[in-house]
């Protein structure tokens, strides 16, 4: 249960993994037949993924992987628009890949502005419009937060952003896409991050999506390999093995949310009914307008909280167990081969906090007991009832030793 | 040919009649530590041992700072008892060093006095070589850059650096020691400093998950690795203490808590301790450092004891505590940031100086006899290379 951190690569991309890289292990940039052979196959993985997002090819880079998606769109965006102005808007709930990145820009003479979070993790569109000024030139909003799974106004945002011409709006969709649909067609969203190994794709292998008329500054120079903006030879394996990941999860996109909605929805209600002094952290309200006619509305029926699925991406969830220790919690249900994450590192590490509980202001007590659960369309319901039973058993036996 | 490393050893030569005995030992440690390189063989003369080995120099050297009872290492080159030889050897000798602008002198040691010169006489003749032979180097007598020796025994030596070794008494020569070993900077550095008197140490961890993670062993394992290589292997005890923690924690004594986890941890060791033959127990407890190393406290930790706790680093500052372990090698691993059981379950407040009474008092509450025997049903053995 901790999918978000990363997943089992599926059979099928393994074995593309595989033959590509003992059979067409060509480089795309040799002019004999291994290379053209490489060059088709990396010309399909970046159509499938186009087509994913709804985009033209063309604009469709290979990177490393999320990390360095969100450092190329944002440190790239940031130098080729410095002499437009030098204002950078975030949110205080980013990835590290993104907020360390607006850090580092601060330091060299970027003006960055942070917004804040409610309580079940959103974002407030009016805040962002006021925030915005005229040398505003990036917005950088995460689609999806990997810690609690609130899914942001992004198609709002946009149309906000929009309104200032010269900013670009970038999107960390890490832990959106293959999960949830995605803005059709990315309307009004400049640059998109994606990541291979979150969707049962290979580890080393991403995509930044960069809207035609988008000029980034290189970060690597070479070769000059993705028309200049990422230079390096193609990882041609992760390539191949992501088009087939993705191809998979758009086949499967409604079908696998729709069971991860149900499997969530189960364990949710279940720990915040059956166990004591438990905390839901993330969305909780109605935000009906997120998912729009592809939403699949939450059964509201049965007892006590009721979850709110149309704004809460469909795999995470994250709960505070009051007077448990994340990380132990997490350790005790490793020796029954469930494996999660925590909210936060130690206790005993004030720096290892979670920024992003923090940032809905949750209290000590909440942040040092969050365990995120991340689930993927492969459990079953049995997996979901086993961890609740393995759950109330360890909570309870912790919480006799443990100092509230 | 093998490389010849003049080895010499300080503290051990003054042992009188049990020197056989020690360096034995020494030779026998030395052998262990270069047990990967080809064509090894040791000597011994009276002050000084000869070893031949092949291999690369540095890797040689290394393994040889790594054994307790080396003073010093030199790397040398063997001649033949004439002057020409000696000669030869001593130029060959200083053109491996970068000894442009530098100055340099020679230093003749002749314990064979059938050699018909005298020391003053080969430094002068080997000097008056060199500077023939080589441009860009001067003689300095008083503060040379490079001193190259001259020693003249059965057979004849040059060598010109002296490293030193890691001193102390040849490992094993006093004994064996448990070792209460936590995830943390002291306790690494008070095994390596009585390993360095000759103990031989079986390091004991006290494991709680999942109160601590695994991976909190995993770093007491890589500590194990970087205290082996002085020893050539060790054997770790991980104590599955759990359950002993669960005990404990439950029956109200939190303020106490951690005293009472601590001579949980004494009483288990010293039948470790007892099982494979150590005398003595060992800590990284130093004076005053956190609540539980408080006069009191130790007193109450020391009382359960029935054979001797050491505490070698007793009178040292964290300061010092830690340029000693980034020496050794073990800083880095101590503060990768897993906790160890005690920074999870230690109480709010806990006593900085427990009443004695109040600590039986406390214990009364369980049947201790039983609780050490909890301890040591899970004990698993780690060998450590």
């Amino acid at each position: 249960m901790d999918n978000s951190a990363t997943t089992r690569v599926s059979d099928r991309a393994a074995r593309t993994v595989y033959e590509v890289m003992t059979e067409q292990y060509g480089n795309p940039s040799s002019l004999h037949g291994k290379g053209i052979e490489a060059g088709k196959l990396m010309r399909k993985a970046r159509e499938t993924i186009a087509q994913a997002l709804r985009v033209k090819p063309a604009e469709v880079y290979f990177t490393s992987g999320g990390t360095e998606s969100n450092n190329l769109a944002i440190k790239g965006a940031a130098y080729s628009m410095q002499k437009m102005g030098k204002h950078l808007i975030t949110t205080t709930i980013e990835h590290p890949s993104v907020l360390d990145t607006f850090k580092q820009l601060e330091k060299e003479g970027f003006i960055a502005t942070y917004l804040g979070v409610n309580k079940e993790g959103f974002i407030d569109v009016e805040e962002l419009q006021k925030a915005l000024r005229p040398d505003t030139i990036l917005v950088s909003i995460m689609y999806v937060n990997n810690e609690v799974g609130s899914i942001q106004p992004v198609e709002e945002a946009a149309a906000h952003i929009n309104r200032n011409r010269k900013t670009l709006f970038h999107v960390d969709a890490v832990q959106a896409f293959g999960k949830i649909p995605l803005v059709p067609g990315l309307k009004g969203i400049d640059m998109l991050s994606i990541s291979g190994h979150k969707i049962y794709g290979p580890k080393g292998i991403g995509a930044l999506f960069v809207r035609e008329n988008v000029r980034l500054y290189p970060l690597l120079n070479g070769g000059g390999q993705e028309k200049g903006i990422r230079s390096g030879t193609e990882n041609l394996p992760g390539i191949a093995g992501f088009g087939v990941a993705v191809e998979d999860a758009m086949n499967n996109l409604f079908e696998w949310q729709k069971a991860m909605e149900e499997l969530k929805k189960r364990l949710c209600n279940r720990i915040l009914q059956e166990i004591p002094d438990t905390v839901l952290n993330g969305p909780r309200e109605d935000y009906s307008r997120t998912l729009g006619k592809t939403s699949i509305k939450s059964d509201r029926e049965g007892s006590g909280v009721s979850l709110n699925v149309n704004a809460a991406a469909p795999h995470i969830l994250n709960i505070s167990f009051l007077g448990v220790k994340g990380e132990i919690l997490l350790h005790a249900l490793e020796a029954h081969g469930i494996y999660v994450s925590t909210g936060s590192a130690c206790s005993s590490h004030k720096s290892g906090k979670s920024h992003v509980l923090s940032a809905m202001e949750k209290n000590t007590e909440e942040i040092d007991g969050a365990i995120r659960f991340s689930l993927s369309p492969f459990l079953s319901i049995d997996d979901i009832d086993y961890t609740v039973e393995i759950l109330k058993k360890e909570v309870a036996e912790i919480r006799k030793y443990v100092r509230r | 040919m093998s490389n010849l490393y003049l080895v010499s050893f300080g503290e051990i030569a003054l042992k009188g009649e049990n020197r056989p005995f020690f360096e034995r030992i020494l030779i026998q440690r030395i052998k262990q530590a270069l047990s990967n390189f080809e064509n090894v063989s040791i000597r011994k003369t009276h002050g000084r041992i000869y070893c031949f080995a092949d291999g690369p120099k540095e890797e040689v050297i290394g393994r040889l700072k790594k054994v307790f009872g080396i003073v010093s290492i030199s790397p040398a080159y063997p001649c033949e008892l004439d002057m020409d030889s000696i000669k030869a050897a001593a130029l060959s000798a200083i053109k491996e060093m970068d000894y442009n602008g530098k100055t340099f002198k020679v230093e003749t040691r002749r314990p064979n006095k059938s050699f018909p010169l005298k020391s003053p006489d080969v430094s002068r003749e080997v000097g008056a070589h060199i500077l023939k032979n080589l441009k860009g180097i001067k003689v300095d007598v008083h503060h040379p850059d490079i001193e190259v020796n001259v020693e003249i025994r059965e057979k004849g030596f040059v060598y010109y650096e002296r490293m030193p070794g890691p001193g102390g008494l040849p490992l094993g020569c006093n004994g064996k020691a448990v070792l209460l070993l936590s995830g943390g900077i002291d306790s690494p550095v008070a095994g390596y400093m009585i390993m360095k008197r000759g103990v031989e140490i079986e390091p004991v961890y006290f494991h709680s998950f999942p109160f601590t993670s695994d991976r909190a062993k995993e770093k007491v394992i890589d500590l194990c690795r970087v205290l082996a290589a002085y020893s050539g292997g060790m054997r770790l005890h991980v104590v599955n203490f759990t359950d002993v923690l669960k005990q404990l924690g439950t029956k109200g004594t939190d303020e106490l808590l951690t005293i009472l986890m601590r001579r949980m941890m004494v009483r288990i060791s010293q039948e470790i301790a007892a099982r494979v033959g150590a005398k003595a127990l060992v800590t990284g407890e130093s004076i005053g450092q956190v609540a539980s190393q408080t006069m009191e406290a130790l007193n109450a930790t020391n009382e359960v004891a029935k054979i001797p706790i050491f505490r070698p680093v007793i009178g040292f500052d964290k300061v010092e505590i830690m340029d000693m372990a980034k020496k050794i090698g073990t800083y880095d691993i101590s503060i990768e940031p897993y906790a160890d059981c005690c920074t999870v379950f230690v109480p709010e407040h806990p006593l900085t100086r427990p009443e004695i009474d109040a600590v039986h008092e406390a214990e009364e509450k369980f049947d201790i006899e039983e609780l050490t025997k909890t301890g040591l049903e899970d004990v698993e053995v780690i060998e450590v290379v």
